[in-house]
């Protein structure tokens, strides 16, 4: 991981004014920094380059899925005979491919980017703190995170290879898998451990480090999202902790925590003592993931508000209404887990339960969406390239808000469930829905953290072929979903129906391929526009906090401590002659 | 640890916030505490699940009070309570600005917490030359993995505290206060810990 060595280029400059500290050596500025900026950018960095890789996994594992049994040319040789003996990609490589990629898209890419980067980063500047809470805590958070993620990449390496039991590591089967589970269970425990200190920080810096005058119905939506996302991180990643202990168990110590009685295994009988129970784990496991669903789409939300209301020009509509919403979301998401196990057998009394708090839950979603929708109307909205990501988040969350509906039924389910219907619902919530709004974080925010202007031309190429090619990947799996066809499926034309879709297929692999070069525009401006000149202070003439500090930010943030004096939206205030009115200007 | 830097500036680090009342360090070891009862309260479930399930618990037959030595678990419930004892006292010798009789209290709570695990030690080995294992039975793998997280809870305590007692003291004579709020963040964690065993010690032992 070359984090360090690339976020050095961009927290250049602007260190050298910090006011009167002394000089920190390179590895205390940049490697071990207690800067949350500087922590910010390399959760940034780094879980960018997460990112990337999960994307790649998933576009060998197309290859299979597009063309079954056929060798893939050149790549398939470098990967080895066992991964992919002769060009062919081998059913436990497909597996492991399968599994790495959820694990390190969720806990390894989008909530470090979502909430390691841009909540370190951007949380403190908005509210006017000069740093988090804890510095030397949040140090340590980052250098949990980042032995975690290279540990669970390692297991590719274990005999075996990678963890292959899904991303929900469900036993019986990975209390019997290979080492790579070990491996995924330990890196998980770092992971979650980076993500119980950072989120103790979060709340802690939110509550007790506001400026002057900042109320909580002055703080900014984003800020609020971050709050609630972190009480999820807080409360809902212990149950995983928990069970990923009770699993170590299970493979190290022999216990039988998730084993039944009389398991037998290809004819022979596990020597187990057994009692356990496998539906233990998928309680467990579910309640974290569900909240964590949460996780990976509140602060998404909070980067949209800031996103809409800027470009819009307006306040954001029904303020008070999407804050409420947030915190209703964040108790639901604790109880609505079991909806994932309608199919367990668990019975029709808890089904119904869960079937109805689902509904419910999807009521303050609705809501925040129409917030964002209103908030649109009658506004003179400059369609910068922030805003199209932020604009083409509604209908793509939306889409994947609704197509959850049916899931959330217990009668629906029972004949999608596990289809690749459940894997576009999700990824339109995840990949056109929090990845696009991540997008337009960086892009926003870009000029905070650099000083300098992101290319808006080659942003808006970018924009449009990731819109199209996502659509092209996401949009085909609900018809192949509702074709009855299994996810998880190593090769999908063994049935009939599957072989009906296998068209589609073709076109999903080929739009991820095209999105992967949808992406080339966008790591070239990441990198080319740090060589622009600077950008003026303020260029998207912003309201909020982070605003008021120079960009980049030298260590403490602000040159003089911040005062808030009114709304974090006053844009397009009648009677003023400039549209926008900071919360930290001082006239009136 | 001397004062960083980087800190100088944060906000209440030792004066408490004007509306929570708090400063910056109890208010996040309170959150702490709120995910670690999260960890524990998913185990207890978990125990309670498993053991409704099973046929007969402990699986074997007979009672977990005949299985379990009772006598030294109650030994080490009273061994923890004094050293929570022993930890208010060095909490509020540091109160008191008495850094001498603070080296006292708080070296006799890292002494009885040695004593506890020294106790659990030997209860683990019987049970080793017995053959019983964490993989006998689901009994014994609940027995030995919350025993065993709560030992190692004990242990973190036994860290913070023997840090606190020897180079962490250098920053009582730089600012008492923090080093004051310290001691008690120190202490809330270690009476969790103590807390965990009393819901530990009945449920395991004894019901």
């Amino acid at each position: 991981m070359s984090a360090s060595t690339t976020h050095g280029h961009a927290t250049h400059g602007g260190h050298d004014a910090a006011h009167g500290h002394h000089e920190l050596p390179f590895w205390r500025k940049y490697i071990f920094s207690v800067d949350h900026k500087v922590i910010g950018v390399q959760y940034g960095v780094t879980a960018l380059v997460f990112l990337f890789f999960g994307f790649t996994l998933m576009m060998l594992l197309r290859w299979q899925l597009a063309y079954p049994g056929q060798p893939l040319p050149v790549v398939g040789k470098l990967l080895g005979e066992n991964a992919m003996p002769g060009g062919v990609m081998a059913p436990e490589f497909y597996n492991q491919l399968g599994a790495m990629h959820g694990t390190i898209m969720v806990f390894m890419g989008i909530v470090p980017l979502a909430v390691g980067a841009f909540g370190n980063y951007v949380v403190p500047l908005q509210i006017g703190a000069p740093d988090m809470a804890f510095p030397r805590l949040n140090m340590v958070s980052y250098w949990a995170f980042l032995p975690g993620g290279l540990l669970m990449l390692a297991g590719f390496f274990a005999p075996g290879g990678a963890a292959n039991s899904g991303w929900t590591s469900y036993p019986p089967l990975s209390d019997i898998a290979t080492t790579g589970q070990t491996i995924w269970l330990l890196a998980m425990v770092l992971l979650i451990t980076s993500s119980l200190l950072g989120s103790i920080n979060f709340i802690v810096t939110i509550v007790q480090l506001r400026a002057k005058g900042l109320t909580f119905w002055r703080l900014p939506f984003f800020v609020h999202a971050q709050f609630v996302t972190s009480f999820l991180l807080l409360l809902a990643f212990p149950p995983l902790e928990a069970a990923a202990v009770m699993q170590l168990m299970d493979r190290l110590a022999a216990t039988s925590f998730f084993l039944p009685s009389g398991l037998v295994i290809s004819g022979e009988p596990l020597r187990v003592a057994g009692g356990g129970s496998p539906l233990l784990w998928q309680h467990l496991f579910w309640f974290l993931a569900h909240p964590e669903v949460y996780v990976l789409i509140l602060p998404a939300m909070g980067i949209i508000a800031e996103v809409i209301a800027n470009n819009t020009r307006k306040p954001l509509w029904g303020y008070r209404l999407l804050v409420y919403s947030a915190i209703f979301l964040g108790f639901m998401s604790f109880v609505v887990w079991a909806h994932h196990m309608f199919m367990t057998g668990m019975g029709t009394t808890m089904s119904t339960f869960f079937q109805t708090t689902t509904m419910i839950i999807s009521i303050p979603s609705v809501v925040i969406l129409t917030c964002f929708i209103m908030s649109l109307y009658g506004g003179a909205i400059r369609y910068t390239v922030p805003m199209l990501f932020a604009t083409a988040f509604l209908p793509m969350f939306a889409i994947g808000g609704l197509t959850g509906l049916p899931l959330g039924l217990t009668a629906s389910d029972i004949y999608l469930h596990d289809t690749f219907y459940v894997i576009g619902h999700f990824h339109y919530v995840v990949a056109p829905g929090t990845i696009f709004a991540l997008f337009a974080g960086i892009y926003y925010w870009y000029p905070k953290v650099t000083g300098k202007q992101m290319n808006q031309t080659l942003g808006k190429i970018h924009f449009w072929l990731s819109f199209i090619c996502i659509n092209g990947v996401f949009m085909p799996m609900f018809w192949q979903g509702m074709a009855g066809l299994s996810r998880r499926l190593y090769d999908p034309t063994i049935y009939a129906h599957g072989r009906a879709v296998q068209s589609l297929n073709v076109l999903i692999s080929w739009s991820v391929w095209g999105l992967a070069i949808a992406q080339l525009p966008f790591i070239w401006n990441f990198f080319a526009s740090l060589r622009h000149p600077k950008a003026v202070e303020n260029p998207w003439q912003a309201t909020t906090l982070e605003w008021a500090a120079p960009s980049p930010p030298p260590h403490g943030n602000f040159v003089t401590p911040p005062v808030v004096y009114r709304d974090p939206y006053e844009y397009s205030e009648p009677g003023r002659s400039s549209d926008f009115h900071p919360q930290f200007a001082r006239e009136a | 640890m001397s004062a960083h830097p980087a800190d100088a500036a944060i906000p209440h680090t030792v004066e408490p916030h004007p509306v929570t009342g708090l400063p910056n360090g109890k208010f996040g070891i309170w959150l702490f505490l709120a995910s670690e009862v999260m960890l524990f309260g998913a185990l207890f479930s978990s125990y309670v699940l498993i053991r409704t399930q099973a046929p007969h618990w402990p699986p074997e037959g007979g009672l977990s009070s005949e299985i379990l030595n009772v006598p030294l678990a109650t030994l080490n419930t009273a061994v923890l309570i004094t050293s929570s004892i022993t930890m208010v006292l060095a909490w509020a010798s540091c109160k008191l600005g008495r850094i001498d009789r603070f080296r006292l209290w708080m070296g006799s709570t890292i002494a009885l917490s040695f004593v506890f695990l020294i106790i659990k030690y030997f209860e683990y080995t019987d049970k080793f030359h017995h053959e019983h294992f964490p993989k006998t039975n689901n009994f014994y793998a609940i027995y030995f993995t919350l025993t065993g997280l709560h030992g190692l809870h004990v242990i973190g305590g036994i860290v913070v505290n023997t840090f606190l007692l020897t180079i962490g003291t250098r920053l009582w004579k730089i600012d008492r206060d923090h080093f004051t709020n310290r001691v008690e963040n120190a202490g809330l964690y270690w009476h969790f810990v103590d807390l965990v065993w009393i819901f530990l010690f009945p449920s395991l032992y004894l019901l």
